[in-house]
């Protein structure tokens, strides 16, 4: 699947609920499925700057694609960055920088979560971008 | 029954931003530390000075400059009058708390000399740790701290012991913004003045509960922000004896500050205007006028009672759920409550609660070295203001369940 068909799956998924209460329930179970950052990488620096919880996040490269791992000890921040990893794992490094991810906007989530010092949304995407520029280039 | 003037409806009548839904759930606002909602009349006035009188203060020979100085200066009577200084002239406006402990950390500090110490407590708001560290590197001074007691009180036994000879200043919160403890000021004071020590009072969190009286304090500086006793933002005021705020040399340069400025030298104006640098907040000064006024109408007892009310209910329905810690636990304790859900984090429990309508703060709210005394990141704060009902308490504890339950 592409990126672009990933986010529409995921618009699928959060368009049955309508409360937003059930929409972070969703985002709480996601948190459950996240691919795990390996324990000995858990450090500083992979931490992500600007979130109000703590997120690790690793990026490598694997056959050309970038793969995410993460962990996080918030529920909600681990689930979201479970949704940004489900869309964006496993994809080469410049779609990964190129993507829009207007799957983001189109189901409400940024509207909830928005770009302040308190959550780190905008900060995990950005992350996840750098990291896939970094990777790009010594690809 | 004693006869009362306190009506909750009528108070919440006039605030606008209290009227309103987040999605489909009532705003409930506990975030009262943070900053406080605006009457109507602080809103209205802010509306008429922009529509009706806005020019530059001072020096202006026309009508409406002649009225907008007039209300400048009629708002510092108000303040005055609200924290009762001997003087008008005693009231510099500022940006807000922060700005009046810069101030007085920096041109204090100026008098102070290498070797002199500085003692503040580990309660403090950064703001009131940060400025005292700056003009510390600055000048060779030293910082010392009264120790936190595991109930959120300070250890004051300690403050003989900490009060040398070299103790030109003592810096404390009168109310902590992380835990609401409230500190005794007057005796405390008292005993840094016997030592010969000047006493900076941080206001930021007392004048919004009970009424502060700077001459029965007898504190040497009051800092406190408008946006917190019901004003607008931006704009604050910090209280100074007059000798002392003369002693001081200012350290903003510009306009309104002067008397005269040649090429080779500057004659600083008078009290208090030496200390007031270029075009103030005017708008913002006349509403925070405006706001003390509207404060000074209630019954500060009545005020407190109430709020105490809150802050015993909400401390006894909060019990009621499991694995909850309560962090400040003062015997004398302002409307803040402070806590923690074991194996929950502060952000998510903030995050599920803000969907449900109720506004909180989590994170180390600007109180680092207190969480690192408890070897905690943050808490979640629920802070209320007289303005919040028992009602209020009870949607936040079935808000509050839920997410424990989605949590868990």
């Amino acid at each position: 699947m592409s990126i672009a068909e990933k986010e529409n799956a995921l618009i699928d998924d959060f368009s049955i609920y309508d409360d937003w209460m059930e929409k972070y329930e969703y985002i709480i179970e996601l948190g459950k499925d996240l691919p795990q950052i390996e324990e000995q990488l858990k450090t500083d620096d992979h931490l992500i700057k600007g979130c109000q919880s703590k997120v690790w996040m690793n990026a490598e490269l694997k056959d050309g694609k970038v793969v995410f791992t993460a962990d996080a000890d918030a529920v909600i921040a681990k689930g979201i960055i479970a949704l940004l990893i489900q869309v964006l794992s496993n994809e080469k490094p410049q779609d990964i920088v190129d993507a829009k991810l207007d799957f983001i906007k189109e189901i409400g989530l940024q509207e909830h979560l928005s770009p302040t010092r308190s959550n780190g949304l905008v900060s995990m995407v950005k992350q996840m971008k750098m990291d896939a520029l970094a990777l790009n280039m010594t690809a | 029954m004693v006869e009362t003037s306190f009506d909750i409806e009528l108070i919440r009548a006039q605030f606008p931003t209290l009227q309103q839904k987040v999605g489909k759930y009532p705003l409930v606002y506990f975030d009262n530390g943070a900053t406080s909602q605006k009457p109507k009349v602080v809103i209205d006035r802010l509306d008429q000075y922009y529509k009706l009188e806005n020019a530059n203060i001072h020096r202006g020979v026309h009508y409406l400059s002649q009225i907008s100085t007039d209300n400048y200066e009629k708002a510092r009577k108000s303040i005055q009058a609200f924290i009762n200084a001997k003087h008008d002239h005693e009231v510099i406006f500022t940006s807000g708390t922060t700005d009046g402990i810069n101030l007085v950390a920096q041109c204090f500090g100026t008098l102070l000399e290498k070797g002199d110490e500085i003692l503040i407590t580990e309660l403090e708001h950064h703001s009131n740790i940060v400025p005292w560290q700056m003009i510390a590197a600055e000048k060779g001074l030293l910082v010392k701290y009264i120790p936190l007691l595991e109930n959120g009180e300070l250890d004051w036994d300690q403050l003989d012991e900490l009060l040398t000879e070299k103790t030109k200043l003592l810096a404390f919160a009168h109310v902590s913004n992380s835990l609401g403890t409230i500190n005794p000021a007057k005796e405390i004071i008292k005993k840094a003045h016997s030592n010969g020590t000047k006493v900076l009072l941080d206001a930021a969190q007392s004048l919004q509960h009970f009424k502060v009286d700077v001459q029965d304090l007898d504190c040497d500086f009051l800092a406190f922000s408008g946006h917190k006793v019901f004003g607008p933002t931006g704009i604050g005021a910090l209280y100074g004896k007059e000798d002392l705020l003369n002693e001081m040399p200012p350290y903003k340069g510009g306009g309104d500050m002067i008397k005269t400025v040649s090429m080779e030298k500057t004659e600083y104006n008078e009290l208090p205007f030496k200390f007031e640098a270029g075009t103030p907040h005017i708008a913002g000064a006349i509403g925070l006028g405006t706001a003390v006024d509207w404060l000074s109408g209630f019954n500060y007892n009545e005020i407190q009672q109430y709020e105490d009310e809150l802050l015993s209910y909400a401390t006894e329905q909060i019990k009621t759920i499991d694995g909850v810690t309560i962090y400040g636990e003062a015997k004398n304790k302002s409307s803040i409550l402070s806590f923690l859900i074991e194996g929950l984090h502060p952000y998510d429990i903030g995050t599920l609660l803000n969907q449900q309508g109720i506004a909180v703060r989590t994170g180390h709210h600007c109180t680092q070295p207190v969480m690192d005394h408890f070897g905690i990141p943050g808490t979640i704060r629920a802070s209320f203001c007289f303005y919040n009902t028992k009602e209020e308490i009870d949607l936040f504890i079935n808000a509050l369940k839920k997410a424990v339950d989605m949590l868990k």
